[in-house]
């Protein structure tokens, strides 16, 4: 009976705070996962940790890495043995909502803007209601990360020429 | 001793309206909405009980108009507060979503006539300060285009502004917020306060507002979105009913690349004042001593 309390504050100690902190300080919005792909546990549980640099052709063939391709592949990124978190360089676990902390590793000047709202786009209330900021992932593709170009709305239309003048 | 002005003022009302309704019996209502309409004071000199009253008579009208219950606010601004506007020109793709966003916030006549209070001009690649050169009617498949530049304008929102001084009855004024605002009921349509901005960032009703009924945004401020009628000029307000509720403006909120900021320029945490501290910043136009309260800035 000792051993429930205990193991409630070691988790309330250790556990939750680090978490908490993270989450709270930053009210980000929800990370562009194709629908039905997480957890990757789903699939991935059972399977053998596959590191080698390859052509992906069952799965994940949309997925063309275009992001400093030749240093990189999908495990420096992802968490090899628990696929639901992602990895940072030094090894620390986190999760898909924290992917600015992976992103803020190379670009650290972009991140320090991003953290102070002037990269990136927050909507919402920014006094007196709840706000939310955009992930890095939510408008750059991680694997893609180059800004794609878009179809521009219509331009205002030019006033008539009236009486032939 | 009574007022003077007061009695005279109460005098015409009456008269006034004792010969508008003898002329039309038939319309009573509608007869004396318009009486009051246009007896109606400067915004700035009603007091809470005129303005309560004033907005009833509006929302009444706008319902009749459209068939659609409006609120419609008058909140004051916050003594703390000076609205500053930051626009991040190394990420505009000049894509032109804020234009939209804000013609649908605002209630923006769509066409004939198609006003809109954000106007994204392209320049040349290298020729940032020779507004000359400029184009607003670019129409590729793709933005952004090589070799181009994209600079929306907009209501720079002047701390000096030159559209004020020249209105000959007042009817456009900054609020102490820092908002360049316009009451439609006392604009005459003169159109002065047009030629004077130096930004073109007002727009003038030349025919009767044209807004799809299922489009109107009811939830309206009364120096802001509510819909105008013809003949009355208008302009971006920062979305004055958003911002006064804390929301972000609208083309905030659309921009797609985030280019788009903003905040209290009284707040030394706020994001507007990092921009300034932080960033190369310019505003447009600025040897004009018009003092605009809209900062271009370069993030990267």
């Amino acid at each position: 009976m000792k051993i429930v309390p205990l193991l409630l504050f070691a988790i309330i100690a250790f556990g939750v705070p680090v978490f908490a902190a993270r989450h709270n300080e930053y009210p980000v919005s929800t990370p562009p996962l194709t629908e039905g792909i997480f957890p990757c546990s789903n699939c991935h549980a059972g399977m053998e940790v596959n590191a080698k640099k390859r052509e992906l052709k069952d799965e994940h063939a949309n997925i063309k890495l275009h992001h400093a391709e030749n240093d990189r592949w999908c495990l420096d990124c992802h968490n090899p043995t628990d696929r639901d978190k992602l990895k940072l360089a030094n090894g620390d676990k986190i999760q898909f909502t924290e992917s600015h902390l992976l992103c803020g590793q190379c670009h650290g000047n972009i991140y320090r803007d991003w953290k102070v709202g002037i990269h990136g786009k927050r909507i919402g209330y920014f006094k007196g209601g709840e706000r939310v900021y955009f992930l890095c992932v939510n408008c750059h593709n991680p694997h893609d990360p180059k800004f794609k170009s878009l179809k521009p709305e219509p331009p205002p239309i030019k006033p008539e020429r009236k009486n032939g003048r | 001793m009574e007022d003077r002005s007061q009695t005279r003022r109460d005098f015409m009302k009456m008269m006034s309206m004792g010969a508008m309704a003898a002329l039309s019996l038939g319309s009573l209502s509608c007869t004396q909405a318009r009486v009051e309409a246009f007896l109606q004071k400067h915004f700035r000199e009603m007091t809470e009980a005129e303005k309560k009253e004033a907005i009833r008579r509006l929302e009444e009208t706008y319902f009749r108009k459209y068939g659609k219950k409006f609120h419609i606010s008058t909140q004051p601004a916050d003594a703390a507060v000076l609205w500053g506007y930051g626009l991040d020109l190394s990420r505009c793709i000049g894509c032109r979503r804020c234009v939209y966003a804000c013609v649908k916030e605002n209630n923006q006549s769509r066409i004939n006539p198609q006003l809109q209070w954000i106007r994204v001009v392209r320049l040349k690649d290298g020729s940032l300060i020779n507004l000359e050169n400029t184009e607003h009617y670019y129409n590729p498949e793709k933005v952004p285009e090589p070799g181009f530049q994209y600079m929306p304008v907009q209501c720079q929102h002047c701390e000096n502004p030159p559209c004020v001084r020249v209105c000959p009855v007042h009817a456009t004024w900054k609020e102490p917020d820092g908002i360049v605002v316009v009451d439609y009921n006392w604009c005459i349509g003169c159109r002065y306060c047009i030629a004077a901005c130096p930004y073109k960032g007002r727009v003038f009703n030349w025919g009767e507002p044209n807004i799809p009924p299922e489009e109107l945004n009811t939830e309206v401020h009364y120096l802001g979105n509510r819909p105008r009628m013809k003949n009355v000029v208008e302009k971006c307000t920062f979305c004055i009913q958003r911002v006064r509720n804390g929301r972000y403006p609208a083309c905030v909120e659309a921009c797609p690349t985030g280019a788009r900021k903003f905040g209290n320029l009284l707040d030394p945490d706020s994001e507007i004042r990092y921009i300034i501290e932080n960033k190369r910043v310019f505003r447009l136009k600025e040897d004009l001593n018009t003092e605009p309260k809209f900062y271009y800035f370069f993030s990267a």
